[in-house]
Formats: structure tokens, C-alpha cells, sequence
């Protein structure tokens, strides 16, 4: 009697946390998610990672139309490697984090382009500048979580990034490679058996 | 006079020395002034054009030691003390060594900061470390110990030449010098 009901108990528990999971966004893995961008000074790429972000996705590779993601990064949070750099992209010809804390993506729509390939389009802000931006990414799912990847490129000029003696594109190009890698824990439970 | 041209350096070797002075000084004081230069696009460029001056560097000193191997270099003069010749040729190696060895330090640093070396913003070298800010200041400390050493032992060598040129009154300054086909006496 004991057995049955503990039983009972545990499948309701399960089926309420299958509920509440499907309604809600994905539980972002931070620790094991990146965001970086890669820009080009003079032909050398240099990699520089945003530390902190927070991220809301809803996707179901079975139905990607319905998937919605929201992003935002903590642009106080770049670093590329150098403290003096750092800093510097900190000021206001770079991110100007002080009047611009954060850049924002919001996914308008996804779908699908074959071959286990997807694509968010939605607007994309920085610096108090919108442009829409398409990014293609993998979707992969792992034991207990899934794990999206890709990688887009936008033009910092076009969100004023680099002002002054930076906008000369001869030094630092214009397009700047965004990547992303982003877990998420399962969306179902793994059933245990 | 017919021994004349053995008692020079071969053309090659002349030049081979000469081109690599003039960069291995333009990369040591570019190097010297750009460090403490604030961020600009401008300093962004000296290093790119610091690290294409030490690839530069050490694939020409690979060509001067095949040449210099495979072309003996003219005796000293018979009167200069043993100690002197054995000085000259340990300062001579070292300075050889560094000369290869300065650039891949350079390049390992580079790696270790995360900025690739990209020769002449063109040929991209693979990096050999990954992204390791402690490492790469170990390497720093390497790259600047090993220049400043280089830095000494070019001074004793030029110091030694002068000597010879001006005091001793002998080839072996003249020996290493282009565009002269006879010492003026």
C-alpha cells in the first residue's frame, strides 16, 4: 500500500515537471553555453567571448516554426583576451556599455532548411541600432540535453560599433562573425527505466 | 691579391647579414616603442607588421645557415689571440640561436594571447597554444629576456668589429662590408 502510493506520488511529480517544462522556456545550461564574435584586424581573427547572457528558448526540432528565442547579452561582459582592450570596448566608441548595457536578439521567426539546419530571423539590437539578422544553426540532441550552434555575421558599422579612428575598416574589418553555442537540459525528463 | 675575394664574405652572405640587421633593428625598436602605446588602429598595425618582421627574421636566418654551412666563412686573422677566436665563434652561435629561436617565441606568445600571426595579413600560421593568459605571460617574459640578451651580444659583436676596424687594423670588418671591393690603406 506504502509502495503504491510513494508510486503514485513519484508519476504525478513527473507528469506536473513534464508539464511545467513544456510550457515553459528551456533551462539554458550557462556553464556550458558560449557566445563569441570574431573580428578581423588586418586579416587576423581574434575571438573575443561574451560572459554573460541570458537566454529564453522554446524549440521543437519536430515543429522549429513554433520556436521562439530571446537573447540578451551583457555587454560589460566582453573580453577579448586583453584588460586594456577590454576596457576600451567597455568606452563609448566601442558597446558604449554604459548608455547600451545590453544587446538584444528576439526571434520573428524559425524554420527549417533541410538537413538538420534551422534558421532564426528577428531584429537585432545593439547600441540602440535594430538590424534583422538571420542565424543559421544546428540542433543536436545529447544524453539529458540540446545543444544549438551557428554562427552569423553582421556589420559593426551598421550599430556604430568602433566610432572616431576606429570606422577605418582597414585595421578592424567591418564584418564581425557572431557565434553561439547553446545548451539547454532536455526538454523531457529522461524516463527512467 | 689573388686570394682577395676568399678573404670576404661571400655576396650572399653580405647581404644575407646586412638585410637581417636592418630587420632585426626595425622589429626590436618597433617593438620597444609600440608596447606602451595606447590602443589605436595604429598600434594594432605595428603589431602585425613586428610579427611579419620576426617570420621574416627567422626564414631568412634558416637560408643563412644553409648558406653559411654550405659556404665557409673566411678564416680570422692568425695573429687574433686563440681566447678571442673562441669568444667570436661562441658569440657567433649564440647569436644564431637566438636569432632562430626569438621568432617562435614571438609566435608562441602570440598564440597564447589568442591573436594568430598572420604573415604579411596573408598566410595565416597555425597557433600552437591555445588561448592561456598566465602562459602567455611566461612567454612574454621569454620573448623580451631573449631580445635584451640578443641586444648584448650584438653590441659585444659590433664592439669586436669596431675594435678590429679601428684598432687592430686588420679584414675583419671589411670582410663583412658591402659595396667596398678593396680596403683603402
Amino acid at each position: 500500500m506504502r509502495g503504491s502510493l510513494s508510486g503514485l506520488i513519484t508519476a504525478a511529480g513527473v507528469l506536473l515537471l513534464q508539464v511545467a517544462t513544456l510550457a515553459a522556456a528551456q533551462t539554458v545550461l550557462y556553464d556550458k553555453s558560449r557566445i563569441t564574435c570574431v573580428s578581423r584586424q588586418e586579416n587576423v581573427p581574434v575571438e573575443a567571448q561574451f560572459r554573460k547572457f541570458t537566454a529564453q528558448i522554446a524549440f521543437d526540432p519536430a515543429r522549429p516554426e513554433t520556436g521562439k528565442a530571446q537573447i540578451e547579452i551583457d555587454l560589460d561582459s566582453f573580453d577579448i583576451g586583453f584588460d586594456e582592450y577590454n576596457n576600451d570596448a567597455r568606452g563609448k566608441n566601442w558597446f558604449d556599455v554604459r548608455n547600451f548595457p545590453r544587446a538584444k536578439f528576439v526571434s520573428s521567426s524559425m524554420r527549417a532548411l533541410g538537413g538538420g539546419k534551422f534558421e532564426a530571423r528577428g531584429p537585432l539590437t545593439i547600441k540602440g541600432k535594430t538590424n534583422e539578422v538571420a542565424a543559421p544553426f544546428t540542433y543536436k540532441e545529447e544524453p539529458g540535453s540540446g545543444v544549438f550552434e551557428g554562427a552569423f555575421s553582421i556589420k559593426r558599422l551598421q550599430y556604430n560599433i568602433g566610432e572616431g579612428v576606429w570606422k577605418d575598416t582597414s585595421t578592424v574589418a567591418d564584418e564581425v562573425q557572431i557565434r553561439f553555442r547553446i545548451v539547454v537540459a532536455a526538454a523531457k525528463p529522461a524516463a527512467k527505466k | 691579391m689573388s686570394n682577395a675575394a676568399s678573404t670576404r664574405y661571400t655576396r650572399t652572405a653580405i647581404a644575407l647579414h646586412w638585410l637581417m640587421f636592418v630587420l632585426i633593428a626595425c622589429g626590436f625598436s618597433l617593438a620597444v616603442y609600440m608596447v606602451d602605446l595606447p590602443l589605436s588602429p595604429q598600434k594594432l598595425k605595428y603589431f602585425s607588421w613586428h610579427k611579419w618582421i620576426g617570420v621574416t627574421v627567422f626564414l631568412l636566418a634558416v637560408a643563412r645557415l644553409a648558406w653559411r654551412l654550405t659556404h665557409p666563412s673566411p678564416a680570422l686573422p692568425a695573429t687574433m689571440p686563440l681566447w678571442q677566436q673562441h669568444a667570436a665563434a661562441v658569440n657567433l652561435v649564440a647569436l644564431y640561436v637566438l636569432i632562430l629561436v626569438i621568432p617562435p617565441t614571438g609566435w608562441l606568445y602570440s598564440s597564447a594571447t589568442g591573436v594568430p600571426t598572420v604573415y604579411l595579413g596573408l598566410v595565416q600560421l597555425p597557433d600552437l597554444l591555445g588561448r592561456d593568459k598566465a602562459l602567455a605571460e611566461q612567454l612574454k617574459l621569454v620573448h623580451v629576456t631573449l631580445n635584451f640578451t640578443m641586444l648584448a651580444l650584438v653590441i659585444i659583436h659590433s664592439a669586436a668589429a669596431l675594435k678590429h676596424h679601428l684598432v687592430d687594423r686588420d679584414d675583419v670588418l671589411w670582410r663583412m662590408l658591402p659595396f667596398i671591393k678593396l680596403r683603402g690603406k
